[in-house]
């Protein structure tokens, strides 16, 4: 295997990582697009057998293919960076190659705030945006029971996906107030592009329930069915019956690429300038990890990053980026976490489903390092992507540093292989269809 | 370029559902699926009951839906804890779950 070098790799082809490639080509640099996904797109884009076009994405795809400088490197992610302008990417069902960059994008997107409670490991009970994710790549939920909780616009985008996939939505729970909820529709006002999308949603909510003030507390199994108890703020219990739950309490960046970079952030977000460089000369971040802010966000640092990355001038796409700052801080305001939520369910809840760690179990720890080992929650395969995020609300644990691999990995990755041939190296664009090939 | 391009537009654009399905087999159960369908929608449409039991042996399933949470690993052609939520179905694929 021989090492593969670029001039800008970007992590991520969700909207900013395409976007920030776009902007990036016309300066002739070679660039490598690392995705994850099979499919680019990243999640709000994300392509499957029955999703519709979305002419933003593949407009971008279209342009994209055009530039001979562009190459990618699909269903593969990055395993560790062993030293400055090095990457180890590992494809699951090949080998691990090495990158070397002179610049880097992070557009690593962001996940679900997923928070423990009764009954949470029960089949039937997925994430919110999981659900739709599911959906999308072809789980049927056609003629289905669903009831869709946790918080934010993207309940209503989920409900939406999975009413088109012939779901019967019987209930969307949103936590936060009733008076939260005027006043971001009323924010609405001042971002019309929003409103209009909002707009589709219409004979959704004609047609669903769609309840402030109530989370899920806990879900049973009966006959097949899944039981769900919903609280409201003022501690009002309703049971529903349901075939599945999804449940997501917002977005959180994904940090773990950012980190074992060395680059600062915040739980916010991996702390970039105005040119959304990184505390890191030479690694620019873009999109939700940057931030939480939304598609819109993501394409503005997507374009800011991809200019900034290859040394063409941001001045114009700076401006694009100042409005959708302004709608970020509106949802970020709107949809804040209620006290409810912010304090850990009853003691026998599992906390780390990799694990099977109930909350009772962690709650005496003072630290994550002591919690970890005294419980090994978060020590699973997931090394507390999930219960992380809620050890941090909770107790306020910091997670530090992940060392790597930055995720689970093959040990041959580890070892580098290099004497194996490289099946994929930088032709790994046509990973999609010629994965049969692998089997030999 | 034009080969290049329709290579490309029929591996990354909108899939088209008139495609041919695909074969795969799920714990033994021969399955057609649409193209672009993952093995996580796989497992949903073989009605498999779950993709792990978890430590202390309870049935676990696809939660996240996006690689993170690991509740979907499988066996894919022999190969262990792949992401059934990350990979497309192949022609010729073998899907195992733990239960099978």
């Amino acid at each position: 295997m021989t090492a593969q070098d670029t001039d800008i790799a970007i992590l991520g082809a969700g909207p900013a990582g395409l976007t920030a490639a776009l902007a990036a080509a016309p300066s002739g640099q070679r660039i490598l697009i690392i995705d994850e996904q099979a499919l680019p797109g990243g999640q709000i884009w994300r392509q499957g057998p029955t999703t519709a076009s979305v002419p933003a994405r593949d407009r971008r795809l279209a342009m994209l293919a055009q530039y001979p400088n562009i190459q990618w490197a699909s269903g593969t992610r990055m395993i560790a960076s062993l030293k400055p302008g090095h990457l180890l990417l590992e494809c699951p069902t090949d080998r691990a190659w090495t990158v070397y960059y002179k610049t880097l994008v992070l557009a690593s997107g962001a996940r679900e705030l997923l928070l423990p409670f009764c009954g949470w490991t029960t089949p039937g009970v997925t994430g919110a945006g999981g659900l739709q994710a599911l959906i999308k790549g072809g789980t049927p939920v056609y003629n289905q029971d669903i009831i869709i909780a946790g918080s934010g616009p993207l309940l209503l985008a989920v409900a939406h996906t999975a009413r088109q996939h012939g779901a019967r939505v019987r209930a969307i729970l949103e936590q936060t107030s009733s008076a939260a909820l005027l006043r971001f529709t009323a924010g609405l006002v001042a971002h019309p592009g929003k409103l209009l999308e909002a707009a589709r949603f219409l004979p959704l909510l004609a047609s669903t329930p769609y309840q402030a003030d109530t989370h899920v507390h806990a879900v049973r199994k009966q006959n097949e069915r899944l039981i769900v108890e919903t609280r409201t703020r003022n501690g009002t219990t309703e049971i529903l019956d349901c075939d599945r739950v999804a449940v997501g309490y917002g977005l959180i960046p994904t940090l773990e690429p950012a980190l074992a970079l060395g680059c600062h952030t915040t739980p916010q977000g991996i702390l970039v300038g105005t040119d959304q460089q990184t505390s890191i000369t030479g690694i620019y971040a873009a999109g939700e990890c940057a931030g939480i802010g939304g598609v819109n966000l993501a394409l503005a640092t997507g374009r800011i990053a991809g200019l900034a990355a290859s040394g063409q001038d941001i001045t114009t796409a700076l401006r694009q980026a100042h409005v959708a700052r302004h709608f970020a801080q509106l949802m970020h305001r709107s949809f804040a976490l209620g006290a409810a939520l912010r304090i850990p369910p009853d003691g026998d809840t599992i906390f780390c489903r990799c694990e099977d760690v109930t909350i009772a179990a962690v709650a005496s720890a003072r630290t994550w390092r002591d919690a970890k080992l005294h419980s090994r929650c978060g020590m699973g395969a997931c090394q507390g992507r999930l219960c992380g995020a809620a050890a941090r609300l909770y107790w306020n644990w910091d997670q530090g540093t992940p060392r790597p691999p930055i995720g689970p990995a093959r040990l041959g990755s580890l070892l580098l292989d290099n004497d194996a041939p490289n099946q994929h190296g930088p032709s790994c664009k046509t990973t999609v269809t010629p994965r049969a090939d692998r089997q030999s | 370029m034009l080969t290049y391009l329709n290579a490309f537009l029929t591996n990354f654009l909108m899939p088209s559902p008139s495609k041919a399905f695909i074969h795969v087999r799920v714990n033994g159960q021969i399955l057609a699926v649409a193209p672009y369908t993952t093995v996580a929608a796989a497992l949903a449409l073989a009605k498999i009951q779950y993709s792990r039991s978890s430590v202390q042996g309870m049935p676990r399933v696809p939660f996240c839906g996006m690689g993170v949470c690991q509740e979907c690993r499988v066996s894919i052609n022999g190969l262990p804890h792949m992401l059934a939520c990350m990979e497309l179905c192949q022609p010729e694929m073998n899907i195992s779950t733990e239960a099978s």
